[in-house]
C-alpha cells in the first residue's frame, strides 16, 4: 500500500511540477510583455504628471474647505483680479493695473479687455462685481468672511470697477489674492463641483474620481500660453506609493515630499532634482491659552526654553524645515528672524515652571494623526519631559476627529498642526479661535495695521509678530519646506509655495524625453 | 429548489440586519461630516446649516428610515462631500475591485492546486517538505507586504511593471492587464499559500481511501484515478475555504488598493471613512455585506452539486 501511494505520488509530482511552471510562468510573461517595457509618466514632451498628496472630493471651493481644491484650480483655472508673486508681492492679473484711493477706502480695477471664460463666455466688470457679490451671498465657508469689509462693488464701464471698502484694509487687496478673488462666469457657476469654469491658461480635461484630475491647456487664454500642453495631478494616498511612482516614472513630479527621510532614494542626479523653498505652513505647537496650566504666561515661556528646536527639525524631518519663532513666514513682508528670542534652556525653562508651580504637571497633548505631526510630538514630549512637564500624547483622526475636539470644541492643553493659510496673523485676533489668546492690545496691532496705510501694514504687523512671540503666545516648531522631487529636465517650478494655487504656468520641459 | 429558497430568505435577513448594525456603528463613529467639509473654515452658523442641508441634524431613526427607503429602491443617496449620486461611484469602483478579486483569487487557485497535490504526493520527500514549508511561510506574510516587496523587486528594481495605477479595461486592455498583474499576486499569492495547505490535507486524506486502491485494483492508472475519484472528493472542503477566501479577498483587496493606488471599493471605504461621508460608507459596507452572502449562498449551493450526500437530505 505504502509503496503504490509513493508511485502514484511520483507521477503525480512530476505532471503537477509542469503545470504549476507552466501557468504562473505563462502569467509573468504576458504581464511583462504586453506594455512594451516602458511605464512613463508622459507620454510627450508638452505634458506632465505631478504627484500630490489628498485628492479634493469637489472642485468647488466656495462650498468645500481643504488646501487640495484652490492647489488644482487657482491659477491654473481660475485667476483672480490680482496675484502674489514668488516674493509675496501683490500683481495685477485680469486687472492691468489698479487704484486705491488716498483714504485706502476705493480700489479702481482696470480689466484686461479680450479675456475669455472657457464657457466662451467674455470676462467683463460684470462678472467681476458677480464674483465678489457671490463671495458674500452664497459660499459657505469662513474665509468668505474676509469679503465682508466691501461695501459696494460696482461696474463703472465695460471694463472698469469700483470697488468701496466699509473701512481702509490693506489685508482685503490681499485677500483677493487667494481663492475669494477668484473671478467666476455669470453664466458658468451651476455645477462648480464637477465642471469648473474659469480664465486660466488650463482647464478641466478629464476627472478620474479617487484617481487623477487632468488638466489641459486652455487654447483661448488670454496671456501667454503654458509650454505645457496636458498637466495631470496624480493623487496618492500613500507618501511610499508616490516615491515608488517617481522611481519608476510613473510620474515627473513630487508636489510634496511627505517624508523627508525617503529623500535618499532620489540621491541620483542624472534622474533627479530636489527643490526646496519656502512655504507659509507654520507649524505650530499651540497650546491653550484659556487653560490650566498655559493660562500663565511662565509655563508658556517654559515651553519655549524647553524645546531645542534645531534638535527637533534634525529628529523628526531629517533636518529639512526653517526656524521661525513667530507666526510669519520669510514671504511675508514683515517676516524677521525671531528664533533668538527663545534660545533652547532648559533650567530657565525649569525654574519658570517652579516659579508658577506647574512643576511635574500633566498635559493632555492631543495630536493629529499626521505623520509629521506624530513625531515632532514625540520630540516635544520627551524634551518637555526633561524640564519636568509631562506631555500625554493622545493620537487623533485627522481631519474628522482633531476638528471637532481641538479646532472646533478647544479640548486640549497642547497641539501639534501646520497652519498653511498665507498671512495668519489674524488666528491669534480671534478669541474664539482654538489658541484661545485673548489680547487686545494684539488685536488692536492688527486693526492698525489693516486700516493704515500701507507701508503702516508692515511696521504694525512685525509689531504683533514680535508681541505674540514675546508673550509665547505659542511655539512655532519651524516653517514646513516647500519640498519637492522633479525629474532632472523639468524647469519652471515654483520653487516657493507663497499663494494658494499650485503654479504651473512656467513649468516646462528642457530637453525632450 | 427548497435549499436555494431557504439560503436567499437567510440572505436577505441577514443584509437587513447588517444594515442595521451598519448604521449603528456608524453614528457612535465620533466626528461629524459637516465639521470635515468645512474644515478649518468652520463657523457656528455655516456648520449648523450644512448640517441641517445635509439631514444629519434630524433623529437617527428618521435617518436610518430614510436611507434604508432609498435602499430599497436602489437609490443610495448623495455624498455629503462630493455631492454626486452614490450608487454609480459604487458600480465603478466594484468593478475594479471584482477584477482585483477574481484575479487574486485566479493567482491563489493557480499557484494552489499543483503545489498542494505536489506537496500531498510528495509529503514524506523533500520537495514535498519544502513546499510546505514555503505554504507555512506564505501564510504568514500580510498582503500589503507581500505587495511593497513585489513593487521593490519586480517595479522599482527590474523597471518591468508600473508600481501602483491603474488604467481601465476598456481604455487600454495591455495597460490594464500590466496594472493588475502586481496587486492581483500580492493579494493571491498570500491566499495561494493557505489554499495549498488545504489543497494538500484532502488530496492526502484522500489518497488514502480505500476508494482510490479499489479503483487502482480495478486496473485504473494513477492518475485517472486520482482525477475520477480522488478529486472530486477532494474538492469539497477545498471549496469551502475558497468561499471563505473569496470573502477574505474582497476584504484583503481594501489595503492592496491602497499601496497600489488602485481606485476601487477599499479606496472609496477608507476615504469616505476619513472624510466621515457616512452615507458612502453606508453604501459600501451594504454591498460589500451582500457580496460575501452571496459567495456563502453560492458556495452551500456547490456543496449540493458535488455532493450526491447532501442533495437527498
Amino acid at each position: 500500500m505504502a509503496k503504490s501511494t509513493a508511485r502514484s505520488g511520483s507521477a503525480l509530482r512530476r505532471s503537477a511540477r509542469a503545470a504549476g511552471c507552466a501557468l504562473l510562468a505563462g502569467t509573468l510573461a504576458a504581464a511583462c510583455g504586453s506594455g512594451g517595457g516602458s511605464s512613463a509618466g508622459s507620454a510627450s514632451a508638452d505634458s506632465l504628471s505631478v504627484g500630490l498628496i489628498a485628492e479634493p472630493a469637489s472642485l468647488d471651493f466656495t462650498t468645500t474647505d481643504g488646501a487640495a481644491v484652490p492647489q488644482a484650480t487657482l491659477g491654473s483655472i481660475y485667476e483672480g483680479l490680482v496675484r502674489v508673486d514668488q516674493q509675496g508681492k501683490v500683481q495685477p492679473l485680469l486687472a492691468e493695473r489698479y487704484e486705491r484711493s488716498d483714504d485706502g477706502r476705493t480700489y479702481t480695477f482696470h480689466l484686461r479687455k479680450g479675456v475669455k471664460f472657457t464657457n466662451g463666455a467674455e470676462f467683463t466688470a460684470d462678472d467681476a462685481v458677480f464674483s465678489i457679490d457671490r463671495v458674500k451671498k452664497d459660499w459657505k465657508l469662513k474665509t468668505a468672511r474676509q469679503m465682508d469689509v466691501v461695501g459696494k462693488a460696482e461696474k463703472t464701464d465695460e471694463h472698469t470697477v469700483k470697488v468701496t471698502l466699509n473701512r481702509p484694509s490693506n489685508g482685503w487687496l490681499y485677500a483677493m489674492t487667494t481663492r475669494i478673488g477668484a473671478m467666476f462666469s455669470r453664466t458658468g457657476v451651476s455645477d462648480l463641483a464637477a465642471h469648473p469654469v474659469g480664465t486660466g491658461p488650463f482647464k478641466l480635461a478629464e476627472r478620474r474620481r479617487g484617481d487623477r484630475i487632468v488638466l489641459g491647456r486652455n487654447a483661448s487664454y488670454w496671456g501667454t500660453a503654458p509650454a505645457l500642453s496636458k498637466v495631470t495631478l496624480k493623487y496618492f494616498k500613500d507618501a511610499g506609493a508616490m516615491n515608488n511612482a517617481m522611481l519608476t516614472g510613473g510620474i515627473d513630479v513630487v508636489g510634496t515630499v511627505q517624508a523627508p527621510e525617503s529623500l535618499s532614494r532620489f540621491s541620483d542626479t542624472n534622474r533627479f532634482q530636489v527643490i526646496e523653498g519656502s512655504s507659509t505652513g507654520e507649524v505650530v505647537l499651540s497650546m491653550n491659552n484659556s487653560r490650566e496650566p498655559f493660562k500663565d504666561k511662565r509655563v508658556r515661556q517654559a515651553v519655549r526654553y524647553a524645546i531645542d528646536h534645531k534638535a527637533l527639525v534634525e529628529t523628526s524631518r531629517a533636518g529639512h524645515g526653517k526656524l521661525i519663532g513667530t507666526m510669519a513666514s520669510p514671504t511675508d513682508p514683515w517676516y524677521e528672524d525671531l528664533t533668538g528670542r527663545y534660545p533652547y534652556d532648559p533650567d530657565k525653562a525649569r525654574q519658570l515652571l517652579k516659579a508658577a508651580g506647574a512643576e511635574g504637571r500633566t498635559v493632555k497633548f492631543r495630536v493629529p494623526n499626521m505623520p509629521y505631526a506624530m513625531s515632532a510630538a514625540q520630540v516635544v514630549a520627551s524634551q518637555l519631559g526633561q524640564v519636568g512637564l509631562k506631555a500625554e500624547i493622545e493620537p487623533l483622526e485627522f481631519p474628522a476627529r482633531w476638528l471637532s475636539e481641538v479646532y472646533n470644541k478647544a479640548d486640549y492643553d497642547l497641539s501639534v498642526i501646520a497652519h498653511t493659510e498665507p498671512r495668519d496673523l489674524w488666528t491669534f485676533a480671534d478669541p474664539g479661535y482654538y489658541f484661545r489668546y485673548d489680547n487686545p492690545e494684539y488685536a488692536k496691532l492688527l486693526k492698525d495695521g489693516d486700516s493704515g496705510k500701507p507701508e503702516d501694514e508692515t511696521a504694525r504687523y512685525r509689531d504683533a509678530a514680535r508681541l505674540l512671540s514675546d508673550d509665547a503666545a505659542a511655539d512655532w516648531l519651524y516653517l514646513m519646506p516647500n519640498l519637492m522631487v522633479a525629474d532632472k529636465s523639468v524647469a519652471g517650478l515654483p520653487v516657493n509655495q507663497v499663494g494658494e494655487g499650485f503654479d504651473l504656468t512656467g513649468v516646462h520641459w528642457t530637453k525632450k524625453k | 429548489m427548497r435549499v436555494f429558497l431557504r439560503r436567499t430568505a437567510s440572505l436577505l435577513v441577514s443584509a437587513v440586519i447588517a444594515s442595521f448594525v451598519v448604521f449603528a456603528f456608524l453614528s457612535v463613529l465620533p466626528g461629524d461630516p459637516a465639521e470635515v467639509v468645512l474644515g478649518t473654515n468652520a463657523g457656528t452658523q455655516e456648520l449648523a446649516a450644512l448640517r441641517h442641508s445635509f439631514g444629519t441634524d434630524r433623529p437617527l431613526v428618521v435617518q436610518y428610515a430614510d436611507w434604508a427607503q432609498g435602499l430599497l429602491h436602489g437609490d443610495f443617496g448623495v455624498s455629503y462631500i462630493s455631492h454626486d449620486p452614490i450608487g454609480p461611484r459604487i458600480s465603478d469602483r466594484l468593478g475594479v475591485t471584482c477584477w482585483l478579486a477574481l484575479g487574486g483569487m485566479a493567482v491563489a487557485v493557480l499557484f494552489a492546486l499543483p503545489a498542494g497535490v505536489l506537496a500531498a504526493a510528495g509529503h514524506r520527500r523533500p520537495a514535498g517538505a519544502l513546499l510546505s514549508a514555503v505554504s507555512q511561510a506564505g501564510i504568514a506574510i500580510p498582503a500589503f507586504l507581500a505587495g511593497i516587496l513585489l513593487v521593490y523587486v519586480f517595479a522599482v528594481r527590474a523597471g518591468a511593471l508600473p508600481a501602483g495605477g491603474y488604467t481601465p479595461l476598456a481604455e487600454d486592455p495591455a495597460a490594464w492587464a500590466r496594472h493588475l498583474v502586481l496587486p492581483c499576486l500580492s493579494l493571491g499569492l498570500v491566499q495561494g499559500a493557505v489554499l495549498t495547505r488545504y489543497v494538500r490535507s484532502a488530496v492526502l486524506t484522500v489518497l488514502h481511501q480505500d476508494f482510490l486502491r479499489t479503483a487502482r485494483a480495478k486496473g485504473r492508472r494513477q492518475w485517472p484515478a486520482l482525477w475520477r475519484h480522488g478529486l472530486p472528493n477532494a474538492a469539497v472542503p477545498v471549496l469551502t475555504v475558497l468561499g471563505l477566501q473569496l470573502s477574505a479577498v474582497l476584504v484583503g483587496a481594501v489595503v492592496v488598493e491602497r499601496v497600489f493606488v488602485v481606485p476601487g471599493l477599499g479606496d472609496l471605504l477608507l476615504q469616505s471613512v476619513a472624510d466621515r461621508d457616512l452615507l458612502v460608507v453606508q453604501g459600501v459596507v451594504i454591498v460589500l455585506v451582500v457580496a460575501v452572502l452571496v459567495v456563502n449562498v453560492v458556495t452551500d449551493l456547490l456543496y449540493h452539486l458535488l455532493d450526491p450526500r447532501l442533495r437527498s437530505r
